[in-house]
Order: C-alpha cells, then sequence, then structure tokens
C-alpha cells in the first residue's frame, strides 16, 4: 500500500502542529467560535448532538494492521471504545474532546491518517473498489488512480472553496462495489479496442435532496490524461456551479441544467487547455505510484478448495461472505459489521484489533473498509479461512449476511447527528431483526436507511430504502423500493405516506412478502419490482 | 416554557442552564420564559464558553423534573437511544 513521502509527512505534520495551535487559542478564548469552526471543520471536526465528532480519511477504504490498531487506540484513548465506519469507508468517533483533539491527529499522524478535507466544500476522500488489486473481474487496479488523485485533491488551491463538497469513486471492474454512479465524479477503468488503459467517466451523480444517476460524459479517457481531465471537469463546476443556493450547488445540479452533453462540451473546451499544463502526471510518476500497490508475495501452488467440516455455520459464512480471488489458492473474505443486535458500521477497539490481527496473519496486512459499512481482507490464503473464521467468530464479527437482508446501510441518524430528522438505527435494526428468519429465502436484498434528506444512509440505492424525516415534531418514516447503487444503477421511488417506526417495519415485511409471492426463477427482489412495478407492493401496504 | 442548552466548547459536552450555573444533567435545569431564556444566552454568548448556545421547548416530565418536548433535545439530554450504557442511567428518553 501506499506510504508516505516526507512531504506527505511534513505536510500532516505541519498540519496538526497548526491545529494544536488553533485549538489552544479556542481555548484560551483568543479565537471565537465563528472563526474557530470553519478551521476545526477543516480538519473533521464536528460538533454533534452528544460532542465533538471527529471524521478520519481512510483513502480509498484502504488501512494496514498498524492503522487499524491505531483506529483501536483511538476509539480506547479518546472515545468511549468504539468507532462508526461510514458509507464513504470513512470512520467517525462520536464522542471527542476538543482539548484532546490535538493529541489524537499527532496519533493519527504517527501511521501516516488524518481527517483533512472530511469536512467542507472541497474534494473529499476518494473511495474505491473493496475488492481492488484482488477481484477475478478487474481491468486495472484503480488503487494508484485514487491515489493519484488523493495527492492532486490534497490542499488543491484552486478547489478549497467550491461551491459545495465534491465526491470522487475509482473502480477497476464492471461490476459496480464502489457506487460510482451517485458519486459527483465517477470513473471505472476500461481498455479500449488495442488494449490502451482508459477512463470511462460519469459526473453528476449524487443522491440528497436531489438524486441523480451520473451520466457518462465521455467513453473512453486514455489514462495519461487523467488528471487534467478531472481539473476540467472541477474547473467548469468551480465556474458555473451555483453558489447562491446551498441545495443546488453540487455539481450534479449543473450537470442536469446544462444537459450532460453541453456539460460534457464544455469539460472537453476547458480540457484542450488544461491539457497543456503540465498537470498530468509523468509516466514515472504513475509507475512510482503504482508500485506501492504492486501484488502481495503470492505463493504459488496453494490448495484451492476448501473443506467446510461439516460444519453448517462455518460452511455458510463460506458461501456467503468469500468471494473468489484473482490468484489460485487465495479468497476475499468479506468481515460482516451487522452482528445480530450490533449497530451498522460499528466496531469497538477489541474488533478493530482481532481485525487487525488476522489481517496481519492471514492478509498479507491489509485491511478494506467498504461503502456498505463492511471489512475486507482481500488476499485471504484458501486454507486459513478456517482460522479466519474462528477469529472473527470471538469476536462477534462471523455473520454470514452479506448482501442479505440483515446487511442494512444505516447513517447515525438522530441518535447522533445534528442534521438528523429521524432515528435511522434503530429502524436498520428492527427491519434486521424483522426479516432474519426469512432472508436466505429472500435472497440479495439490500436495505438502506438515512434518518434526514442528505441520504448518508444511501436510501436512494437501495432496493428497498428508508427515509426519516420530521412530521411535526414526530418522526415518520418514508418507504422507497427500486434503487440501486450498483452497476444497474437506479434511484428508489417513494411508495407512498409514510409511517412510523414500527408502522415502516411492518412495511418492509409486507412488501418482502409481495417478492416473495410474485417473483420468477433467478429473480432478486429489485429484478422483481423492475417487472411488476409498484402498484403490486402499494396495494399490498396501503391496501 | 423552554430550557437553555449548549456544548461546552472544551469538550463537546451537553449541558443545560441550572439557574446559576451549567449542568451536564438536564433534570437539574430550570424552566424559563422566552424573554429571561433570550437574555440569558445573550450574557453567556459574549462568555464564548458554550458552543450551540439555543432556547428549546420544555415542560415539567411526569416527575415533575423538565422534559424536552422534543425527540431530538431529548436524545441530546439521555444519551443515544441505541446504547442506553452510554446514556444517563435509569433515564428514558421516550
Amino acid at each position: 500500500m501506499y506510504r508516505y513521502d516526507a512531504i506527505d509527512r511534513a505536510i500532516v505534520e505541519a498540519r496538526v502542529a497548526e491545529f494544536r495551535d488553533q485549538v489552544e487559542r479556542r481555548l484560551s478564548g483568543a479565537l471565537d467560535e465563528e472563526h474557530f469552526k470553519p478551521l476545526r471543520l477543516k480538519n473533521g471536526l464536528y460538533l454533534q448532538l452528544h460532542a465533538y465528532m471527529l471524521r478520519v480519511a481512510i483513502p480509498y477504504g484502504m488501512l494496514s494492521s498498524r492503522q487499524l490498531r491505531m483506529l483501536a487506540h483511538v476509539a480506547r484513548r479518546y472515545d468511549r471504545g468504539y468507532g462508526h465506519f461510514t458509507t464513504r469507508q470513512n470512520i467517525q468517533y462520536n464522542w471527542i474532546r476538543l482539548e484532546e483533539a490535538p493529541d489524537l491527529l499527532a496519533d493519527l499522524a504517527s501511521v501516516e491518517m488524518h481527517a483533512i478535507q472530511t469536512s467542507g466544500n472541497c474534494i473529499r476522500n476518494i473511495s474505491a473498489d473493496q475488492y481492488a488489486g484482488a477481484a477475478a473481474d478487474e481491468v486495472a487496479d484503480p488503487r494508484p488512480w485514487a491515489e493519484l488523485l488523493r495527492q492532486w485533491s490534497s490542499f488543491h488551491p484552486e478547489f478549497s472553496y467550491l461551491p459545495r463538497k465534491f465526491k470522487i469513486a475509482v473502480t477497476g471492474s464492471a461490476t459496480d462495489r464502489a457506487a460510482i454512479r451517485f458519486h459527483d465524479i465517477g470513473l471505472q477503468l476500461v481498455r479500449d479496442g488495442g488494449g490502451a488503459l482508459g477512463f470511462r467517466v460519469f459526473v453528476g451523480g449524487g443522491m440528497g435532496r436531489t438524486p441523480f444517476v451520473g451520466p457518462l460524459i465521455r467513453d473512453f479517457l486514455p489514462a495519461a490524461e487523467f488528471l487534467s481531465y478531472c481539473e476540467a471537469i472541477l474547473r467548469v463546476y468551480n465556474r458555473f456551479g451555483r453558489r447562491d443556493n446551498i441545495y443546488k450547488a453540487r455539481i450534479k445540479i449543473l450537470v442536469h441544467d446544462l444537459g450532460a452533453e453541453e456539460f460534457a462540451r464544455a469539460v472537453e473546451a476547458e480540457h484542450a487547455h488544461v491539457r497543456t499544463l503540465g498537470i498530468d502526471a509523468p509516466e514515472a510518476e504513475v509507475a512510482r505510484i503504482a508500485a506501492f500497490f504492486a501484488d502481495p508475495p503470492f505463493a504459488g501452488g496453494l490448495p484451492d478448495t476448501v473443506d467446510d467440516g461439516g460444519d453448517p455455520a462455518f460452511s455458510r459464512w463460506l458461501r456467503r461472505q468469500v468471494k473468489p480471488h484473482k490468484v489460485p489458492g487465495y479468497r476475499i473474505v468479506n468481515v460482516s459489521l451487522k452482528p445480530r443486535g450490533g449497530i451498522p458500521g460499528d466496531a469497538s477497539a477489541e474488533q478493530m484489533e482481532a481485525v487487525a490481527d488476522l489481517a496481519e496473519r492471514h492478509s498479507f496486512d491489509e485491511v478494506r473498509v467498504t461503502h456498505a459499512q463492511n471489512l475486507v481482507l482481500a488476499h485471504v490464503p484458501a486454507a486459513d479461512l478456517r482460522a479466519v473464521f474462528d477469529g472473527l467468530a470471538a469476536v462477534g464479527l462471523a455473520e454470514a449476511n452479506l448482501d442479505l437482508a440483515t446487511d442494512v446501510i444505516s447513517c447515525p441518524g438522530l441518535d447522533y447527528c445534528t442534521l438528523a430528522n429521524a432515528r435511522s438505527i434503530p429502524v436498520a435494526m428492527k427491519v434486521a431483526e424483522r426479516l432474519r428468519d426469512r432472508e436466505a429465502e429472500l435472497g440479495e436484498l439490500k436495505i438502506k436507511v438515512s434518518g434526514c434528506i442528505n441520504a448518508c444512509g444511501h436510501h436512494h440505492a437501495g432496493h428497498i430504502g428508508i427515509l426519516g424525516v420530521d412530521r411535526k415534531g414526530v418522526e415518520n418514516y418514508q418507504l422507497l423500493l427500486g434503487g440501486s447503487g450498483a452497476e444497474d444503477a437506479s434511484i428508489a421511488q417513494i411508495l407512498g405516506p409514510g409511517f412510523t417506526e414500527d408502522g415502516v417495519v411492518a412495511a418492509v415485511a409486507t412488501v418482502t412478502d409481495v417478492y416473495l409471492r410474485e417473483r420468477q426463477a433467478g429473480e432478486r427482489f429489485l429484478d422483481t419490482f423492475r417487472r411488476i412495478g409498484a402498484k403490486p407492493f402499494k396495494e399490498a401496504v396501503y391496501g | 416554557m423552554k430550557l437553555a442548552t449548549g456544548n461546552v466548547a472544551r469538550t463537546g459536552e451537553v449541558i443545560w442552564w441550572a439557574g446559576d450555573r451549567w449542568s451536564p444533567d438536564v433534570a437539574e435545569a430550570v424552566l424559563l420564559a422566552p424573554a429571561e431564556g433570550e437574555a440569558l444566552l445573550a450574557r453567556e454568548a459574549v462568555a464564548e464558553q458554550v458552543n450551540d448556545l439555543a432556547l428549546v421547548d420544555a415542560e415539567p416530565g411526569p416527575d415533575g423534573r423538565p422534559r424536552p418536548l422534543h425527540v431530538r433535545e431529548r436524545i441530546r439530554a439521555f444519551g443515544p437511544t441505541v446504547r442506553p450504557d452510554l446514556g444517563r442511567a435509569g433515564r428514558d428518553w421516550r
């Protein structure tokens, strides 16, 4: 994985020192909150319902064991023993004290981590496919390109005050595990007819108040022009994006208003100039970065079969959580952070340390965070799967529910977040419990819960989405059906009037009844919904 | 009636105005008339020790202690509903 050079290290350490001084001035009264707030937000420190919340960037969701152990240390030393992995592959801590934040950031810096650009109207953490470098279906590894984007976008002076925040996702597979079409820029690595590497470029996707699936604006962007083209997109957005209305300031609104073709034309025109400025990384620099993501020393000739030993729990876990690897004898292991009765995405310090130990022993010392709030051990020898399963089971993380009904995505909601209108976690937990006994029968079913219209829980992209709203001071929940964040991206549609907390749980059970009644062979919930439409579901729910 | 509330700038802790001081326990808070609350907030804002100062609607609860009317403020007062172990023991957010 990428390691900081002297410049990276100096930048991050200088930033910690700068923030330490700013905090001291705030606490001494030399700096008032009005002037301090933008400074703490630039370091990922929000004030939430119960305390300060720190959002730590996990570049393209990738961690070393050492870094994950540090996240556990932060949870134990500075928080209340746990952290929350988010839908942007980051981690958030909910109980941070301002006076301790500089020490916390210094600890993070010691393992090449920080919280810079995890807030504000700038380019946020770059996200990527969690199976990068391991997936059997991969065209090319997205991580070198994501790292290039990270370096280009860090402290980019021109893009520090964009009209709104800006999120970029990169994938190297046709199977979209990074929800690229719901990002401001979504990049898919492809090869042209001659075998040259390039990108399909999607711009203007997003969720929130006005959801859009990002349209394709460039069918093949040569890899060599990658950065200059991104620069051109950002320049067009920075110049023409609206700053008069926060609800219309994201690039998706600009792309929608102009139309994808006109937006693409503007980008091409800008790119014709930008490409002459020497922004693109030289081949040698791309190769230098790519070398950090070279394959680990995979062993050849490992046994490629796994014996479940007749253990039903291990057998279930193997079928559900373990995916093919590009190298024979290895597997990708998905670690569920949705244990029975657990809070989606939460992990205790002890669980983080256990996963770090397993990664060190069995997966070349690395861990991935997924946008579905789970973890991944990307390179596990097939012969080690039993040991990994046992290790996960010992800390309550051996649930076999990947992409099933109990693998619910949820934002923190009103239990923690100042923006939320309703609680999302309890609804996610109740839905999971209600569907648990039938989840195997239901098959792939992606349920996503948000506590407000900002859609951090990705409800627009749920096969079943739930949106919490405030109705005259009372929590109310809308039910949406038919969304997808995968390569068949679509936006879920609201089914009808909202429900109470228990009412929406019952309604979710009802729509799954309709699916089981109506489905044809091989159909997922989403497929059945797309074939028969909303009407049968609406009739069943609302009578 | 209103409760005055905010978060301690130094720690982020939720606090409530208890008549002569700030308290982390909403049970110690005092109900204020709106004008009284506005005057308090104006005074406290100058000190810059409390962030997100606000007046929130409240009424006496069944036990006579102040109870915020909105679920958001009850969650602030009693802790995350999904982690009762982290909230104020024995207090029901409902």
